[in-house]
């Protein structure tokens, strides 16, 4: 299978790039950012703000099948060039007591035209430390071990 | 490279993970892991075939038993995992593609 979504993260650097080719026009994958209701659906999130101009603000909030709030994450836009450009920060609400602490981070997002049926999105993300990146980078590494630890706890047999 | 994609296929599986998990502290025999799952033995011997040809396991045999236990050069080699990372945004942008692609403006 192709990977289509390439990630490119070096080294003791505290920035990473992500890569994904669209067959869609470049307008179309612009809108799916901008449309609040369309990033609610592949983002699988409610949106409860999305101010596309500069000096906008965002604002997401995902719960699970119960209900509970899970995750939530804001920012502001810095640039917004339609079909082109969003420059934007990006930081998730810490949860009390967790041991992972997240901080704001940069992420330039941009949208080339590359045929009329084809697009490119690259976003850039910047943080704050090496740690920081690398953390938001095993994050769902984690969450995978963690379900499998849950799932373990949950079939392996009492020993005594 | 194709190895590498193998290890994360072996990985995805919840099963496998599970497996890693309980021989991660010292070896055990086959039968050992398998008396910790309520999955059928056969499909127990399949994962640990699975884990041992990408080398996420190794066997030693004593005596007449064979004993699994981790291969920590290999766990290591796939610890700073960017792969599940990568994945989270590969589902998100196919779900994308597929929402855009049946956009309808005029509704």
């Amino acid at each position: 299978m192709e990977r289509k979504t390439k990630i490119k993260a070096e080294d003791g650097k505290q920035e990473l790039v992500i890569t994904r080719k669209f067959e869609l026009p470049v307008s179309l994958l612009f809108k799916a950012y901008t449309e609040a209701d369309l990033v609610a659906q592949w983002m699988g999130t409610k949106v409860l703000k999305l101010e596309n101009k500069k000096h906008g603000s965002w604002q997401f909030e995902t719960s699970d099948a119960q209900g509970n709030v899970v995750f939530q994450s804001h920012g502001v836009i810095h640039e917004f060039v339609p079909n082109r450009k969003i420059t934007r920060t990006f930081e998730m609400e810490n949860t009390p007591g967790s041991a992972i602490r997240f901080e704001v981070q940069l992420e330039f997002l941009e949208f080339e035209h590359l045929t009329d049926d084809t697009s490119m999105l690259t976003m850039h993300i910047v943080y704050r430390s090496v740690a920081l990146r690398d953390q938001m980078l095993r994050l769902p590494f984690a969450q995978g071990i963690n379900m499998a630890h849950n799932r373990l706890q949950d079939i392996v047999r009492p020993l005594n | 490279m194709n190895l590498r994609r193998d290890v994360f296929q072996a990985l995805a599986d919840p099963t496998r993970r599970a497996i890693l998990l309980l021989v991660a502290s010292h070896s055990m025999t086959a039968g050992a892991i398998a008396s910790n799952f309520d999955t059928a033995r056969p499909t127990v011997s399949k994962h640990l075939q699975i884990l041992t040809e990408c080398e996420l396991l190794e066997q030693h045999q004593n005596g007449r038993e064979i004993y699994y236990y981790i291969n920590a050069k290999k766990m290591k080699e796939v610890a700073d995992f960017i792969e599940p990372f990568r994945t989270l945004w590969d589902d998100r942008f196919n779900k994308l593609e597929t929402i855009m692609k049946n956009y309808n403006p005029e509704k």
